[in-house]
């Protein structure tokens, strides 16, 4: 694979997970502040449907299936022919539809920064301050541990 | 003949009709919503995913409500609706040593890189009851400490630089993981099938057997090498894209149990291991699960089997609380032909064994009188 396809690749994938992981009321409003297009033909769903969950024997063995999970996918084709697909967890096939108009509009050169400005980023950002609170929260439980010397000498 | 008794519809109906009535209960008492028993009851909700074998907070916050707090029948519904589903297919293994750490214990080792990290755990707190919960009032923000974010490795891996613990377990190269809910289980069975099996077990049945090994029953010496529990990464391989679609996280205890293990012909005394991964927050299921995995690979290591806790078509047989509770409780369902069939058979043999002890009298009778 050539290297400007592999970074795409990996942009479109940091894309995707950034919309799977922020709520529906995210995006929806968002969207609407940056008045985004949301008219799309729907390919596919959107539908729910089941994932099964693998882990690993020892945590770094052989797979194993621990058990399932909701997962809602919709695949568009907007009109200027960019197809897009989501898959994210859970039951919210309007949140499914919209990520998926913004894969593909995020794939049309054009779009692409608007998409990653009024969107993505701030999506992200939402995304890594809930996640540097929870690690903050968690690191002051973190056992200090000291030693005391008892007695003489 | 066969004759089919009909009847019931009109009882039926006043009976759900009631028990919607009794699960409202007093109007006067605002409704429940979904999002205040998952964010509330959070446990509960975490036990009725992991028992149901399905990750999804509102459902199984909706199976609780509508169960009206019964976590078996809770479970059972979440087992009923994910059959009614579309699957889309197995995702990618997830990486617990990439875990975004809500909690993290070892019993092993004080100090491991990472540190051991407390988290909201209900250790170390005295067990009484809180008035002031009872009153609702304000609950004040958690602390925050700035920290570098530091890897977490698995504890195992630090004992496995000494080479003194077996490895993470592996399978044969071609080995494709076995799927309970698409075949029939089978004995004996794979380390990776039990592993599933055991994920979607019930907490008090696995409880108990794991108990029942600390106590002597299987005894394998047990520490704990680390519980962490956090939020994983999914990703799930799809034909219409070139690389793994990322669905979103999910929650999971992970349990690493260290045992003693003197060695074999086959092995070199070294640590053996017991592993348990659960759906949402619930280091007890962890742990006993880890406990009963340990157990269950006594042929593994030709240690004895003497114990339930060994036995793995006892336990994996038994584990599944919605097929328990099925059969236990279909005895209260009309068994009417079958109890009148019974209750015939019984009274003939009670009529053929007064009849043979009337015939023993008389011949008692007739021998003293000669």
């Amino acid at each position: 694979m050539r290297g400007q396809e592999a970074r795409d690749q990996a942009e479109r994938k940091a894309v995707m997970a950034t919309l799977a992981q922020s709520t529906g009321d995210d995006i929806a409003r968002l969207w609407n502040e940056a008045g985004l297009p949301s008219e799309a033909e729907l390919l596919r769903g959107p539908e729910t449907g089941l994932v099964t969950v693998r882990g690993r024997i020892g945590g770094g063995g052989a797979p194993f299936n621990v058990g399932e999970a909701t997962v809602t996918r919709a695949t568009v084709r907007l009109a200027s022919g960019q197809v897009g697909h989501c898959y994210a967890m859970g039951r919210d096939k309007q949140k499914a539809k919209l990520a998926a108009i913004a894969d593909a509009l995020w794939q049309d050169p054009t779009r692409r920064n608007e998409v990653e400005t009024k969107l993505i980023a701030p999506l992200q950002a939402a995304l890594a301050i809930a996640r540097e609170r929870r690690r903050a929260e968690t690191a002051a439980t973190k056992v200090d541990f000291f030693t005391m010397v008892r007695g003489e000498d | 003949m066969y004759v089919a008794v009909k009847g019931g519809e009109a009882a039926i109906a006043n009976a759900h009709a009631l028990l919607a009535d009794r699960r409202r209960g007093d109007r006067s008492v605002p409704a429940l919503r979904l999002d205040q028993i998952v964010e509330q009851l959070a446990l509960g909700v975490d036990r009725v995913m992991s028992e149901g074998s399905l990750y999804d907070r509102e459902l199984a916050a909706l199976a609780i409500v509508q169960a009206r707090g019964d976590m078996i029948e809770a479970i059972f519904l979440v087992r009923a609706y994910r059959t009614t589903l579309p699957r889309f297919g197995y995702t990618r293994a997830i990486d617990t040593g990439a875990m975004l750490v809500e909690r993290r214990v070892s019993a092993t080792y004080k100090d491991l890189p990472g540190g051991q990290l407390l988290g909201p755990t209900f250790d170390y707190t005295h067990r009484l009851l809180d008035p002031e919960l009872a009153a609702g009032g304000d609950v004040a923000e958690p602390l925050q400490r700035a920290s570098e974010a530091e890897t977490m490795p698995r504890v195992s891996a630090i004992l496995a630089r000494e080479g003194l613990i077996e490895p993470d377990g592996d399978m044969p190269q071609d080995h494709v993981p076995g799927d309970i809910t698409r075949e029939p289980l089978e004995f004996p069975m794979a380390r990776d099938i039990r592993l599933q099996a055991l994920s979607r077990g019930d907490e008090g049945f696995l409880l108990a057997l794991g108990y029942s090994t600390q106590r002597g029953y299987a005894r394998n010496h047990p520490f704990v090498g680390e519980v962490r529990i956090g939020e994983v990464e999914l990703e799930l391989d799809v034909p219409e894209l070139p690389f793994a679609v990322p669905l979103g996280s999910v929650r999971v205890t992970e349990c690493q149990m260290v045992n003693q293990f003197k060695g074999s012909a086959k092995a070199p005394p070294q640590f053996t291991r017991g592993y348990g991964l659960v759906f949402g927050q619930s280091e007890r299921k962890a742990m006993a699960m880890a406990l009963c995995d340990r157990a269950l690979r006594a042929t593994e290591f030709g240690e004895d089997v003497v114990a339930a806790a060994q036995d793995e078509e006892f336990v994996i047989s038994h584990s599944d609380n919605v097929q328990a509770t099925g059969f236990v409780e279909h005895l209260k369902l009309p068994h009417y032909v079958d109890f009148q069939a019974e209750l015939d058979l019984v009274r003939r043999m009670r009529a053929e064994h007064d009849a043979r002890e009337n015939a023993d009298m008389l011949e008692e009778k007739k021998e003293a009188a000669e």
